[in-house]
């Protein structure tokens, strides 16, 4: 290859280096999102060599089933719960830029439940959860809170916000670690003047600090949507979707559908309907940065 | 940000600073708490309450059990397989990709970029229902080839870090590599390569993880009992060990104990690429 001219390199080395992770992009991510499409019109069951086109029917079924699209109701739960999340994600990480003795060591423990691995997460709140024998209930009870007692992901009233509650446990130290990575971007000067011109903390606070965070504020409350739009982990894991379909969620419904009830089809229609969500809220998102930037 | 006042006199708001924390500290460690002091709690101790302390840290009995009956180091070795494979793939590629895009201008540049970073937005599991059958097709089901495959063809947000790392390489090394008279093939591999280094430590960590935590993928791919990975491995132990919480408590601690000790001696390259990756994503 040393005799080659540099221009040839150029383009040999950008065909050889891109060949690769191309063809893989092309046929775990772009090609599955195409025949998703296609197959959303049909009723293909997932064996057979043929199946029907079936137009816009798994569409309508999607839409006017409650069975299918009133389980996102499900998910409003994660959407309170992210917002909290996110509030005191903000508040740690203000915390924890101001001068304050052992700030790093609260960084490292805060953080710490996002390197857990997932699955014995979940399965740590079923014991805390648990009804009998949980450690949620017996510290009620030892508070003296006796009336708070509750079968946590028993009752079907209760049991979203118990399983988004195990997700405020897991990320908020890591919303609060991009938080505190953006209020590190901010100069030091901006605060010196801020002093000099006798603003009070709550001032700075709200006058400096929160506006210079708001682009950031925006990525993390859409993530926190698209991240509600397709919770799956925990429902799965914890409760299967019960009790009495209570947790079920939208994603878990298709995949239920495709491979417990072999209607890729009507599957395949849910992922577009699932996917298209996602895209809204990142086109909205991007308008409203890009707004904001002008 | 100074918000500490110089006066010396005590500061209410300091002072809700660190009831925050307490609390924060309190709800963090509460859980583990709870299964540390179980996991070593015989069937008898069962009664007593649960935060109470075992009768003796000696007892490994549920620790006995897990290995015994969980296929834990099986699951240990498939799924530090299925990791290495991954990542050795993940940092060869993601490498590539960077440098062919950081360092080499040409027409469909921006299509390029924009194909890897709109492919981060499509949450992988909703794909699986086509995915599925294409890997099936592919002869890869029930086969650590099928997550491996997955984990590096799937999952492009490396190129993120990459691209901003290669970006603050000086072109001038490239130049000087040039009148040296390397390939461009030796600048990659012997200049940008090894000073991609900080970022491709970051990057093997957080991949290590999220590959350790993932459990959809192998719980898909891999129903059979020898393929057996880390998060499927505790799915199955405690569908068969309902409530028996001593064992299922010492099958947590097991399987937290790898990634905390991983975070707890690299968490600079943790949080470096958590703060990268988030304010350019």
């Amino acid at each position: 290859m040393n005799n080659w001219s540099y221009s040839a390199q150029r383009k040999l080395i950008m065909v050889a280096f891109l060949a690769v992770p191309l063809a893989l992009l092309c046929m775990f991510t772009y090609y599955p999102a195409v025949r998703l499409l296609v197959q959303s019109f049909t009723d293909w069951d997932g064996i057979s060599a043929s199946s029907e086109w079936l137009g816009l029917d798994n569409y309508k079924e999607v839409f006017t089933n409650p069975a299918l699209f009133g389980v996102f109701l499900h998910q409003i739960p994660y959407v309170v719960i992210g917002v909290i999340q996110n509030i005191v994600a903000i508040l740690f990480a203000v915390i924890l830029n101001s001068k304050i003795r052992g700030r790093n060591a609260f960084r490292v423990m805060l953080f710490l439940p996002f390197i857990m691995n997932a699955v014995a997460v979940a399965f740590m709140f079923q014991y805390v959860f648990d009804t009998t024998n949980g450690s949620l209930n017996a510290l009620l009870g030892f508070l003296g809170l006796e009336s708070l007692q509750q079968s946590w992901l028993g009752n079907t009233s209760i049991v979203n916000y118990s399983l988004a509650s195990i997700g405020f446990w897991r990320f908020m130290g890591y919303n609060m670690v991009i938080y505190l990575g953006a209020l590190q971007s901010i100069p030091n000067d901006m605060y010196e003047a801020a002093k000099i011109d006798g603003s009070n903390r709550f001032q700075t606070l709200w006058y400096l600090t929160l506006p210079n965070l708001t682009k950031i504020i925006q990525l993390n409350m859409f993530l926190t949507l698209s991240g509600a739009l397709s919770v799956f982990d925990l429902p799965f894991v914890l409760t299967k979707g019960g009790p009495a379909g209570a947790s079920e969620t939208f994603l878990m419904k298709t995949i239920e559908t495709a491979f417990q009830f072999n209607n890729f089809g009507l599957a395949s229609a849910m992922s577009v309907v699932l996917l298209a969500f996602t895209v809204i809220i990142l086109a909205v998102q991007n308008a409203v940065l890009n707004r904001k930037g002008d | 940000m100074q918000t500490k006042k110089q006066t010396g006199h005590w500061d209410p708001v300091n002072g809700l600073k660190y009831v925050f924390l307490a609390i924060a500290t309190f709800a963090v460690l509460f859980p583990p708490y709870v299964v540390f002091v179980n996991a070593f709690k015989a069937e008898n101790e069962g009664g007593d309450s649960p935060f109470a302390l075992p009768r003796s840290f000696l007892n490994f009995d549920n620790f006995a059990n897990v290995m015994d009956r969980a296929n834990i180091v099986q699951a240990f070795s498939n799924t530090f397989l299925i990791v290495a494979a991954s990542l050795i793939g993940n940092v060869i590629l993601g490498t590539m990709v960077a440098y062919v895009l950081g360092r080499i201008e040409f027409r469909g540049e921006s299509v390029v970029l924009g194909a890897f970073l709109l492919a981060t937005i499509i949450p992988t599991i909703t794909t699986q229902v086509v995915v599925f059958s294409l890997i099936q097709s592919m002869g890869m089901y029930n086969s650590l080839l099928a997550p491996i495959l997955l984990f590096i063809g799937a999952d492009v947000i490396q190129i993120y870090i990459y691209l901003q790392f290669i970006r603050n390489i000086p072109y001038e090394l490239d130049e000087s590599g040039m009148i040296d008279g390397a390939s461009l093939f030796r600048i990659y591999r012997s200049i940008l390569f090894p000073l991609l280094g900080p970022a491709t430590a970051t990057l093997v960590i957080l991949k290590t993880i999220n590959i350790y935590n993932e459990l959809y993928i192998p719980f898909l791919y891999m129903p059979k009992q020898e393929l057996v990975v880390v998060s499927t491995s505790i799915m199955r132990f405690a569908g068969n060990n309902q409530a028996q919480w001593g064992n299922i408590c010492a099958a947590i601690l097991i399987i937290m104990i790898p990634t905390t000790l991983l975070y707890l001696f690299l968490q600079k390259y943790i949080f470096s690429g958590v703060m990268n990756g988030a304010v350019k994503g």
